[in-house]
């Protein structure tokens, strides 16, 4: 998986590429601590990403939770098949996905 | 049947699904089935690497099959760890908020609903996990 970041102001846009699974969800975790207290906006795009397991819906959550004390979080760009996910785990009702 | 035995670290999940890939782009599957499949592979191999054996390690052995009539993807997953029925873990609750949202059960609950059938049995002292799904 690749995750890249943009910082605009206090918008912080994530893109991830590949896999967010057991084996690379630990990586995306680590950057929970890169989310400075000034982020108000954090929007993640899936656009390139193609898979999800439940180890990456629980560091989604972890993202989720710290963005509902400091701002808001969006996700974009989600395709069908990781869709089918958030709405069998009930994910879309805490996500906003655009 | 084709099969595959890994030491069941964590790890060892890449190869675990490039075995089983390799099967299902054969068998010309739907990218959608796969992803399922996938998934389904991934909850419980990480499962079985992280409590079947713990705290000391051991062998896992996937093995692969089609069944005809209608065609369906078999997949068991066998290890002489601890026996343990994943099966009967509660469903959670995926109508809670974030915020006070247990995180736990969610990967038994994505097996269960993208298989057709999920299927345990301990037997001769080994747990037997096995997956089915229709593909044509």
């Amino acid at each position: 998986m690749t995750i890249s970041k943009v910082q605009e102001g206090d918008r912080l846009i994530i893109e991830l590429e590949g896999q967010l699974d057991t084996l690379t969800a630990p990586v995306l975790e680590q950057e929970i601590g890169s989310i400075s207290i000034e982020i108000k906006s954090l929007v993640f795009n899936f656009k390139y990403l193609d898979y999800i397991s439940s180890s990456g819906l629980r560091v989604i959550l972890v993202f989720q939770k710290l963005m509902n004390k400091q701002g808001g979080m969006v996700i974009q760009n989600v395709n069908e098949m990781i869709m089918d996910i958030f709405e069998t785990t009930g994910f879309v009702d805490i996500l906003t996905i655009e | 049947m084709k099969e595959i035995i890994v030491k069941g670290t964590l790890e060892e999940l890449e190869n675990v699904q490039e075995f089983l890939e390799q099967h299902l782009v054969y068998e010309q599957c739907s990218l959608k089935t796969i992803f399922q499949l996938n998934i389904a592979v991934e909850e419980i191999y990480v499962n079985i690497a992280k409590y079947a054996y713990y705290p000391n390690e051991g062998e896992v052995t996937i093995r692969y099959k089609i069944e005809e009539e209608p065609t369906t993807i078999v997949i068991e997953f066998l290890d002489n760890g601890k026996p343990f029925n994943p099966l009967v873990v509660e469903n959670p609750n995926v109508s809670m908020k974030a915020d006070v949202r247990a995180i736990g059960g969610l990967g038994i609950l994505l097996v269960k609903k993208n298989m057709d059938q999920v299927e345990y049995k301990y037997d001769n002292g080994q747990n037997v996990l096995t997956l089915k799904k229709i593909i044509m």
